[in-house]
């Protein structure tokens, strides 16, 4: 049963976003890490992760709704 | 050894001197705080006589340590009526410490309407006459600067805001490609030096020596690997040479920490139209400069060139702070007209945090409509006029708050706050309420932890760990600020386990001395302690590190609020 995401990738990985982010479907169950492989993402630069605005792991399980962002490494102020 | 050039604005004389003992070891913050402390009385008018300014490169400015050629420059603050240290880029800092120079301390001020200006090179220094420059913009004044005493000439000036002496007024530098874009802009020092009649210090380093090292060697091993460690880490090797500052923006407000309409939301729904991806997006198809550096001896270069719609230059230094206070704060979405905000704070000499805030406060206060950027540009374009709206807003955010009867100001001491929600981002918010700086981010930048995952991660929204995470960042923020190193440095030492013996073998190799990264960490705490004594006989007591009551209100999208008590945030305080 597949289910909608909204997922935006920022900075240098931004060209990963695919087209339609905001209503991405994939499968229940699916893992922030199994989104990010399937769209091609090194894991390795995914440092951080946002599932609705709270800081989440590779590991989380999405939820139909859910709102993913994810960062490279950015640093400022 | 170094010397003190002390500057006489009343008698137009000056002096060179040999630092007492007990500041012969400082520079930077930690030499401005201390000596702001010892020879200013703390009960005085900010913009009176007794007050001082002083203007100091840090303990490594001139070696070529990597990143170490920040400017401090101390005083009482017209808008806190606290200690000021605020530090900047710019070209000014090392070509003092390769001429020899400690630190300027301007003192006195003139008793007639006379300004001057003040010239510094390697076996003089003169007090000239500059009533012909008054009036004129920072832009324009760099660009005179430059042509009448020599491209690349270190150059500090304000602009109609500090001839004003108007609160919120901030000092500009030169960057090395001759534009103003760098400030002291927080807590009015502008408004010092402009009461001081002083409208620009040139500082000219040609025919200085090298600065003398104890032993070469020993800090050219410990600055290699120091650059290394700067390249090899991913936020200043890539992310702010990639996207600048800006690349905050979209990350705090995926967060939910993006202050929006003057502290109402943590989201802006224009975010990514005033992201450093639009940013670099535009700066590329308009033939500007994505990465560039703002002082000698950066690796780090998250400064940038903007141009307009038809590829003319339009600003610098375009910072996430800037663009969030003219953006999202405001709910302006329209880069361009953020970006000439920007310029026209730079040029008449403010602080962008503190004037945008004020702009967000007029648009409560119902002057100008809500995100209404052509509105803001000319409320904005009135600060250095004898509008009285322009020295509503050039007095900063909590004055114009006070002028037109608004009960929700974001301030602390006077100060308005920066970019992150203090209610979702509560390192943060520790350090925006204990800092004797007043709001300021840059005082111990929780947001690393609470957000970044840099440094550890703290929980962002509950209070364990935030007053000790503040703390820490505070004591080692003055420590940094000491040394000269632009604080983007911590993104990698925060990360780096030995980062702070090579700050100590640095140091250990430019002065022959012998210390250690415990010492390092007892200067930042003696700074704070010089920076709590100076505000507590300037009448300031722990009522005074609070955060307006408004900020108890709920904060979507996570519903988070601020409620520390008077006591459990002095603990931010206690070491």
């Amino acid at each position: 049963m597949p289910i909608i995401i909204s997922i935006n990738l920022f900075a240098s990985l931004g060209r990963f976003t695919p087209p339609g982010g905001n209503n991405y479907s994939v499968d229940d169950e699916t893992t922030v890490q199994i989104l990010l492989e399937k769209l091609g993402v090194p894991l390795d630069e995914a440092k951080l992760v946002f599932v609705n605005g709270i800081k989440s792991g590779l590991n989380s399980i999405l939820k139909d709704g859910d709102r993913v962002g994810i960062f490279p490494p950015v640093g400022g102020g | 050894m170094s010397k003190l050039l002390r500057v006489n604005t009343r008698k137009k004389t000056f002096l060179f001197e040999e630092p007492g003992n007990s500041i012969s070891s400082l520079g930077g913050r930690g030499l401005t705080s201390r000596m702001i402390l010892d020879e200013v009385p703390a009960d005085c008018h900010p913009l009176s006589r007794d007050n001082k300014i002083v203007i100091a490169p840090g303990i490594l400015t001139g070696t070529p340590a990597a990143n170490s050629s920040r400017l401090s420059v101390g005083s009482k603050s017209p808008l806190t009526g606290g200690i000021k240290e605020s530090n900047s880029g710019g070209l000014v800092s090392y070509k003092l410490a390769r001429l020899g120079i400690k630190a300027i301390v301007l003192e006195d001020k003139p008793e007639d309407d006379a300004w001057s200006m003040i010239i510094i090179k390697k076996n003089s220094v003169e007090i000239l006459p500059a009533d012909e420059y008054i009036g004129k913009g920072t832009n324009e004044m760099v660009e005179k600067m430059w042509a009448k005493y020599g491209d690349k000439v270190g150059v500090m000036c304000i602009g109609a805001a500090g001839e004003q002496r108007l609160s919120a007024a901030s000092i500009q530098l030169a960057d090395p490609h001759g534009r103003p874009g760098r400030a002291i802009g927080r807590g009015g020092l502008g408004a010092v030096m402009g009461s001081k009649k002083i409208k620009v210090i040139i500082v000219d380093d040609k025919g200085a020596e090298k600065v003398e090292m104890a032993d070469k060697e020993a800090f050219k091993a410990a600055s290699k690997a120091w650059a290394k460690m700067l390249a090899d880490h991913p936020v200043t090797g890539q992310g702010l040479p990639g996207f600048g500052t800006a690349i905050l923006v979209n990350i705090i407000n995926e967060a939910g920490a993006l202050p929006t309409k003057n502290f109402r939301s943590g989201r802006f729904e224009h975010a990514k139209d005033i992201s450093g991806e639009k940013m670099v997006e535009l700066i590329k198809e308009r033939g500007g400069v994505v990465s560039e550096g703002c002082c000698p001896g950066c690796v780090i270069k998250c400064s940038q060139s903007y141009n307009d719609k038809d590829g003319n230059y339009l600003t610098s230094g375009f910072e996430y702070e800037t663009i969030w206070a003219a953006g999202a704060h405001t709910m302006i979405k329209d880069m361009d007209d953020i970006a000439m905000l920007d310029r026209i704070c730079d040029d008449v000499g403010v602080d962008t945090i503190d004037c945008c805030v004020a702009l967000g406060i007029a648009m409560e206060g119902g002057v100008i409509e809500w995100g209404d950027g052509k509105a803001a540009i000319e409320l904005l374009k009135k600060v250095g006029t004898d509008d009285p709206m322009g020295r509503i807003i050039g007095n900063g955010a909590h004055f114009t708050g006070q002028a037109l009867g608004v009960d929700r100001v974001p301030t602390c001491k006077k100060q308005a706050l920066p970019a992150y929600d203090p209610r979702a981002v509560k390192g943060v918010g520790v350090t925006y309420a204990t800092t004797p700086m007043g709001a300021d981010h840059t005082a111990g930048y929780g947001v690393t932890a609470n957000i970044l995952s840099v440094g550890g991660t703290v929980d962002p929204f509950e209070k364990p760990g935030n007053i000790d995470l503040s703390k820490n960042l505070q004591i080692a923020t003055a420590a940094v600020d000491s040394a000269g190193f632009c604080l983007f440095v911590a993104f990698a030492v925060l990360d780096t386990e030995n980062a702070l013996q090579l700050i100590a073998d640095m140091v250990n190799g430019r002065y022959g001395t012998r210390i250690t990264p415990d010492d390092i960490i007892e200067l930042g705490k003696s700074v704070l302690k010089s920076e709590y004594e100076f505000n507590e006989k300037a009448g300031f007591t722990k009522v005074d590190d609070q955060l307006p009551a408004f900020f108890k209100e709920q904060f979507p999208p996570h519903n988070v609020t601020w409620d520390y008590s008077i006591d459990e945030l002095q603990e931010a305080k206690n070491f």
